[in-house]
């Protein structure tokens, strides 16, 4: 059961962390001032939500560790976000798809989070959701707005969607462990959030003159640890100085 | 806010020294982000909220609570903090409203607008130089996570608006 718990959150903080650092990489490369800047808000709003469940992980695992441990100290195999996030930022138009199908995604599973038996998740998901509104609103008005710009701009938005929408499928997916945390009560059935989230997606290529994409072949692999090549390279970069210095403090 | 008794209450008033480090004319207890005080035994328990989950003032308002009250004679604090109920501009003080337009900072408007909808309609934000409602979103995110970029048409002064959540 406190496993089942701990490796629940821990799979959800490691998608917040993984996509938070992914756009902290944009950091003095936005494409104008004003996205740089809305940019690494958002980064630090995914950092802020990993670190809450980071938090809430040590609680449950009660072996002294800390959140620095789940961040710095564990391999690829061990993290268990979903592939989407940990994808490389590419063009914007890529950087912004990637966003806009897992914040759709965000907006609804924390809808319902905030309903969860444990009230610590709860809790976390009612702060989270404030914040995901915000993320959501600025990468559908991207893809509306490139989708719907130039001939090129919606060549390389379309372009983008056709690519990660097969990183999607394990959004709306359930393993064991999302049915059984369900069954507690404490967590949400990814399936349960298909038709809202496909509904919502449709509404936003639809205004930007974006095709839906047909494919029906998905990825899977990131919620059992089973990762692309590019998260390797994040967590080396990202883990090298508490690696490196185990001392080091700030 | 619950109801304090003396002690707390003058706990809370000590409390108000403590600034915020990104906007420092406003004070914890303006911004809403000070929930409670309690004393126990000879412990004095503060409980606190983050405006934004990755709101990096948080450790330093920590920091600077339990420096405050120990000055003051308070040797042993702690500091909680909750996520719930989360934090909403609504509990921002109508003090700390005037103090922020003062400053330079569009307060925010009351926090209803559904932003869950794609193109909901813009609250007209009152430019803090020369009050025209005539003005225009640059951004969502600026300065900090907690404000939004607004241009004023008619003084065309650029402003930061304390965005609602």
């Amino acid at each position: 059961m406190t496993n089942d718990l701990l490796k629940y959150v821990l799979r959800r903080a490691d998608s917040e962390l993984v996509l938070g650092h992914r756009m902290s990489e944009w950091c003095g490369h936005g494409p104008e001032l004003e996205e740089d800047i809305a940019l690494i808000n958002i980064s630090l709003d995914h950092l802020g939500q990993s670190r809450s469940l980071y938090q809430y992980a040590a609680a449950v695992d009660g072996e002294a560790k800390t959140e620095d441990h789940y961040a710095f100290q564990r391999n690829e195999r061990d993290f268990g976000n979903f592939l989407i996030c940990e994808l490389p930022n590419g063009h914007y138009g890529n950087t912004i798809a990637r966003s806009f199908f897992y914040d759709v995604h965000s907006l609804l599973f924390y809808e319902r989070l905030v309903h969860s038996a444990d009230k610590t998740l709860a809790a976390i998901a009612e702060k989270s959701l404030k914040e995901v509104k915000y993320h959501f609103r600025h990468s559908a008005e991207w893809v509306i707005r490139l989708g719907d710009g130039t001939e090129e701009s919606h060549a390389k938005m379309q372009e983008a969607i056709d690519e990660i929408w097969t990183y999607t499928g394990e959004l709306l997916t359930d393993d064991e462990l999302d049915i059984e945390m369900n069954k507690q009560g404490i967590g949400v059935l990814n399936s349960s959030l298909k038709d809202a989230w496909y509904n919502k997606v449709e509404a936003v290529l639809n205004e930007a003159t974006l095709k839906i994409p047909e494919g029906a072949y998905f990825q899977t692999g990131g919620k059992s640890g089973i990762h692309t090549e590019h998260l390797g390279y994040l967590l080396a970069e990202m883990q090298y100085l508490p690696r490196q210095h185990p001392e080091a403090t700030w | 806010m619950t109801q304090l008794g003396q002690k707390e209450s003058e706990i809370f008033e000590l409390l108000k020294a403590v600034k915020d480090p990104e906007v420092p004319v406003l004070d914890i207890t303006d911004l809403g982000v000070l929930r409670k005080v309690e004393v126990i035994d000879q412990e004095v328990l503060v409980t606190i909220t983050p405006t934004y989950s990755g709101c990096p003032a948080m450790e330093m308002i920590e920091q600077e609570i339990v420096a405050c009250l120990n000055q003051h004679g308070y040797p042993k604090v702690k500091v909680n903090l909750v996520l719930s109920p989360a934090w909403t501009t609504d509990w921002m003080s109508e003090e700390g409203k005037v103090k922020l337009k003062a400053y330079g900072i569009a307060p925010p408007e009351k926090a209803t607008e559904d932003k869950s909808a794609l193109f909901p309609e813009q609250k007209k934000v009152g430019c803090p130089q020369c009050n025209s409602k005539n003005t225009e979103l640059v951004s969502q995110f600026g300065s900090t996570a907690c404000k939004a970029l607004y241009k004023c048409l008619d003084c065309q002064e650029p402003f930061d608006y304390f965005k609602c959540l």
